[in-house]
């Protein structure tokens, strides 16, 4: 597909962390009973009034003084009309015109180098219900409408993005700000963090956009990768067969990795948007404003900008550690837990992102710590530094951690994961292996220094592992002489 | 202003209406007057008026608290449902 730039412009949806929804006081919980989270206002029964939830405009407006937009003084909504059987208004209340949030960016480092994505816009709208595919025995769809009426924000970029790689850190950064601010748990799986992709192709060096495709459905970042990768080159093979792009909402199917054309949404883009005359014109106050700016949390890129000039950590492991708010937090509550500076905090960094990250990846997504408490890994970090344990005893009491807590001192003593530091003890083990081994004993004394690292590993073998490997080279060095 | 046969048809088919062509031909003729009626609207001037949206916009926002309130029981919200499947409104098979 050389000759062809991809340029893409992402909408994501974030459903917000409010107990109830948008219009009305019925709870916003995933995993009820269908219609059970109902009344007659989500319902749209004829003669009900919307009444605006408070805490969704605070969280647009903290949303939008976090990725730097214009907040607007007045915004308002409007109904955007529709058929479709999850909709039971048959209009969704959204923001057209008059957005709550206008600009702003989102910056995230990408192959080392800063990229900035300008947003268009944010505003505030209900989400609709849900259809359940063969219900019934006649193939017929069922309509649970408990999510209808969900408070969600759109979030919709510029067509600034120009890869697959970009548009995927792009999602990152901004779903990590977004949890950071508390208004978004950040999983596409249930839903609760759900991107559309507009797609088209240009040639290389144009800067006239081609036609694009809106592509839905892709609940992981894998499938959206996918999704991208197949859009690009059908667009492609269209263009190069001499043809033309129909803009049009394609569905990705993640069963055959590929999109296909969505002929349920193809005459519906006539929207017919009118303000919504229910609800008057959502006015924010500029002390509002103002003191949301103040309640602003550290976000992600500047806590790891900290962890790098405070603590001397890598990028790499500043990023990885700020990706998710709960591991951040984790690890300032370990760093305090043991004390100590730039040292401690990179230990503390190399066992979160090291054996922990593995346990958590194995465990699948939830709880990226288990039942490791912050202070029982600064215990282990003791532990370490005060020579009890080794590589292989810290692998094993964090494992322990991760799957049952506990206080790690205990468990390295009830599994005998101590290591030997005692000199007589390594002496005699180091004495066997000498005996043992005449030939490379006598290669060592005549200059080959190499020859340490074997003898250390009999050593070691000798003594099940569990030698302190520093004691274990002191010993070797002293009994063997210089090489 | 005159509404042409495809337009009326076009609006139609966007309500979801099914219309006779003689219906057709009389709305073209009844929407066409309303739209003359409010294109009255257009001998005034009013370049540095803001668009209105609202009749009652003036003054704060009337919020909400973000507070549970009770719900329907699914039997009471799925009473008046032409037909059900378990606690879904059960409608024709949708295609996506």
């Amino acid at each position: 597909m050389s000759g062809w730039q991809l340029v893409i412009g992402l909408e994501v949806h974030a459903q917000l962390l409010t107990r109830s929804k948008i219009f009305c006081g019925c709870p916003t919980t995933f995993g009820a009973e269908p219609n059970a989270h109902v009344c007659p206002v989500c319902l749209g029964m004829p003669g009900v009034l919307p009444a605006l939830n408070r805490q969704v405009v605070e969280f647009a407006v903290r949303t939008g003084l976090a990725l730097g937009c214009a907040i607007q003084e007045k915004s308002v909504f409007a109904r955007k009309n529709y058929f479709y059987p999850d909709l039971p208004k048959g209009y969704q209340v959204s923001q057209y015109e008059l957005p709550i949030c206008q600009g702003g960016e989102v910056e995230f480092a990408l192959d080392g180098a800063e990229r900035r994505v300008r947003l268009t816009r944010i505003h505030m709208e209900e989400d609709a219900g849900k259809n359940l595919h063969g219900v019934a025995a006649d193939g017929s769809s069922g309509v649970d409408l408990n999510r209808a009426g969900v408070p969600l924000l759109e979030i919709v970029s510029e067509p600034d993005i120009r890869s697959i790689d970009e548009a995927v850190e792009y999602l990152k950064a901004l779903r990590a700000v977004l949890m950071y601010l508390g208004v978004n748990d950040g999983n596409l799986e249930e839903g609760s963090f759900r991107c559309d992709a507009n797609v088209s192709v240009m040639p290389v060096g144009s800067t006239v956009l081609g036609t694009r495709c809106e592509i839905k459905n892709m609940n992981s970042f894998r499938f959206l990768r996918q999704a991208i990768e197949y859009e690009m080159r059908r667009q492609v093979e269209i263009l190069e067969g001499g043809g033309k792009i129909v803009q049009e909402t394609r569905l990705f199917d993640p069963q055959r990795g590929e999109t296909r054309s969505m002929r349920s949404k193809e005459e519906a883009h006539d929207y017919r948007y009118f303000p919504e005359p229910d609800l008057p014109p959502v006015r924010v106050p500029a002390a509002w404003i103002e003191e949301a700016r103040r309640a602003l949390p550290e976000l992600p890129r500047a806590r790891a900008a900290r962890y790098q000039r405070d603590l001397g950590l890598s990028a790499y492991d500043a990023a990885v550690l700020t990706a998710d708010r709960r591991t951040a937090e984790f690890f300032d509550a370990a760093l305090v837990a043991r004390g100590g500076g730039a040292e401690a905090a990179k230990r503390i960094a190399n066992l979160i992102n090291g054996e922990v990250a593995r346990l958590a990846n194995e465990a699948g997504s939830g709880a990226p710590q288990g039942k490791l408490a912050p202070a029982a890994l600064a215990g282990v970090v003791r532990l370490v530094d005060e020579g009890v344990i080794g590589g292989p005893g810290v692998r094993q009491v964090i494992e322990e951690l991760f799957r049952e807590g506990g206080d790690p001192q205990a468990i390295v003593a009830a599994r005998g994961l101590a290591q030997v530091s005692d000199e007589s003890a390594v002496e005699a083990a180091a004495d066997a292996v000498i005996a043992a081994s005449p030939d490379e004993v006598a290669r060592y004394r005549a200059g080959n220094a190499k020859l340490l690292g074997f003898l250390v590993g009999q050593v070691m073998k000798g003594m099940k592992g569990k030698g302190n490997p520093a004691v274990v080279n002191a010993v070797l060095r002293r009994k063997l002489g210089s090489p | 202003m005159a509404l042409s046969l495809d337009e009326v048809r076009r609006i139609a088919a966007l309500a979801r209406l099914r219309l006779s062509p003689e219906e057709e031909t009389r709305l073209a003729g009844e929407l066409s007057a309303i739209l003359d009626y409010v294109r009255q609207l257009e001998e005034l001037d009013v370049s540095g008026v803001e668009p209105m949206t609202h009749a009652l916009a003036a003054g704060e926002t009337p919020f909400r608290e973000d507070v549970l309130l009770p719900c329907l029981p699914p039997e009471e919200a799925l009473a008046n449902a032409p037909a059900r499947a378990g606690s879904c409104f059960q409608v024709p098979r949708i295609l996506e």
